[in-house]
């Protein structure tokens, strides 16, 4: 559906692309994983023909957006970072206003209820909360039953269960058999709905695979961490289990590519000698943490 | 869809938003029929001498200048900035909808709201104060109607580029045509402003306008009414505003 090959982009002095590369097939939910400022929107605005690029090959439903046509428009959906619908316009009215743009639209009233609005059908867009008014957006997106839905940034600014009902709106677009390109800077999002993922830093594409793989994630080691105040303790524990350990401050961590085998062994020298692990915990690197390692962020930063 | 409907699909919702918006109404259709009841109430009987017509025969057609330009070039600047800056102008433009069916509504509403207005304002002349109605100037006044909706929705496209926020619309679009009025003789009879005035104000479109109107309205006139003249002063702005806003236009926001 989405074929991209060395795309680059500079405004002025600034690369926001460096030459990315990208597939996205038929069916699937791809999501441009990225901190702010990364280029996702840069990609996505050229992948929806409202930027020229200067290099690289972009071929989207066949064609170069660049010489997109009314075909090709209709073929594709889209829901902008920033896009206030007409306040005075009710929800129905809003859909019914897109759908005369397109040659086959979907029927407006399964579509408001499609993004939950089915309540809200008559109420001005004016009127609605901002979780309300961008799934309004994501319905415009959809009336015209494109093919291919580009969402930038979809749930930004959404309280968590606005977006937990987005989630739900994405995961019907699935079933519908719609090609999904999402961009987000939320690792949960990415992780929750995505099939393959690729994460954006500085114009280029650092990582890209599926959620459980990202970054090496799926042969990862293991760790496994408690309390151990006992210095002399902690002295034997380190010599009685094999692994690679580490620790600070009375918490020891244990990195193991066999984790059966080590939590046995580990759980077995405690018991025999009466020393109790506190606050034990077992637990793979998290999508987060093989993001902020990607991208060079601190956590909670 | 065809191209008649198409024009015709966004016509419809470019009227519903334009009824629902009280700014809109309210500058557009009460404050021109505010100022007719205002002048023609306080100057109506009072002869202009240099044209030999009563006061409220010369308000007539200059309501209907105020209300025309109010229903183009203002409400198409605001409306304009307004889809631009809000993201919906951009998403509009990645729909099918050609950008001419786009347009086309739009100076529909403006056409349709402006007919409306010279209907209104022609009525309340003539029931409050006896202002004949010029029946056989009819296709002059239809004319200058075309071409005036034409060169002011051009040259309110053309204005909203320069316009770089929502916040800024209305004080730029009012601070550009409101001088005008007063310099054109909409506002204050031509009798009372200096030759020197109206010879600057004849240069930009208002004035011209105003007069094609007042050829139209003014009993003295013989024949069709026709002001080729002026008729083509109002054209050529609307020629350069069409070419200023398809040189210079912008689908996405400022900060965008």
């Amino acid at each position: 559906m989405i074929s991209v090959r060395g795309l680059s982009k500079s405004y002025g002095d600034l690369e926001a692309l460096r030459g990315i590369d990208l597939e996205v097939r038929r069916g699937e939910i791809f999501a441009f994983l990225g901190p702010n400022g990364a280029g996702k929107t840069t990609a996505i605005s050229v992948m929806e023909g409202y930027l020229d690029r200067d290099g690289g090959d972009v071929e989207v439903l066949g064609e170069d957006p660049a010489n997109a046509d009314r075909d090709w428009r209709g073929r594709v959906g889209f829901v902008l970072q920033e896009c206030r619908m007409e306040a005075l316009l009710t929800v129905r009215e809003t859909l019914a206003m897109y759908a005369g743009y397109y040659r086959a639209p979907r029927s407006v009233d399964e579509t408001i209820e499609l993004v939950g609005l089915g309540d809200k059908a008559d109420e001005r867009a004016g009127r609605l909360s901002g979780g309300q008014q961008r799934r309004l957006d994501v319905a415009v997106a959809l009336i015209g039953d494109a093919e291919l839905l580009f969402l930038d940034e979809p749930t930004t600014g959404f309280d968590p269960s606005a977006r937990r009902a987005a989630w739900q709106v994405i995961e019907g677009l699935r079933e519908l058999g719609k090609t999904v390109l999402l961009t987000t800077h939320y690792m949960d999002e990415a992780q929750e709905l995505a099939d393959r993922v690729a994460v954006i830093a500085g114009g280029t594409i650092i990582a890209d695979g599926t959620p459980d793989d990202l970054g090496g994630r799926g042969d990862a080691a293991t760790v496994i961490s408690f309390d151990l105040a006992d210095v002399g303790a902690a002295e034997r524990v380190r010599g009685a289990v094999a692994g690679e350990w580490a620790g600070a401050n009375g918490r020891l961590e244990l990195r193991t590519g066999d984790p059966t085998r080590s939590l046995n062994e580990l759980t077995g020298w405690a018991l025999a000698h009466d020393v109790d692990l506190a606050r034990l915990e077992v637990s793979r690197p998290s999508l987060e943490d093989v993001y902020l390692e990607l991208t060079g962020t601190e956590p909670g930063s | 869809m065809s191209a008649a409907s198409l024009v015709f699909h966004q016509f419809r919702f470019e009227q519903k938003v334009f009824w629902r918006s009280p700014a809109a109404v309210f500058f557009t259709v009460m404050f021109p029929v505010i100022f007719l009841l205002l002048f023609a109430s306080l100057f109506g009987d009072q002869e202009i001498e240099s044209l030999g017509i009563d006061a409220a025969t010369y308000y007539v057609p200059g309501i209907i200048t105020l209300a025309v330009v109010s229903a183009t070039l203002v409400n198409v600047s605001m409306r304009m900035v307004e889809m631009r800056e809000s993201g919906r102008l951009k998403r509009m433009h990645g729909t099918p909808l050609p950008t001419w069916a786009y347009f086309g509504g739009r100076i529909g509403n403006s056409f349709v709201v402006s007919v409306l207005m010279v209907v209104i304002v022609t009525l309340l002349g003539r029931v409050l104060y006896g202002v004949e109605i010029p029946t056989e100037t009819i296709p002059a006044l239809l004319v200058t109607l075309i071409v005036g909706t034409f060169a002011f929705c051009s040259l309110g496209l053309a204005l909203s580029i320069a316009i770089p926020s929502e916040q800024a619309a209305p004080p730029i679009t009012n601070f550009t045509v409101l001088p005008l009025y007063f310099l054109s003789g909409v506002f204050v009879p031509e009798s009372e402003i200096p030759d020197g005035v109206l010879t600057f104000a004849s240069l930009f479109p208002i004035r011209p306008f105003f007069q094609a109107f007042l050829t139209a309205y003014d009993p003295l006139t013989q024949g069709a009414g026709f002001d080729w003249g002026h008729l083509a002063v109002v054209a050529a702005w609307g020629v350069a505003g069409i070419l200023i806003a398809m040189r210079f236009f912008r689908w996405s926001p400022r900060h965008g």
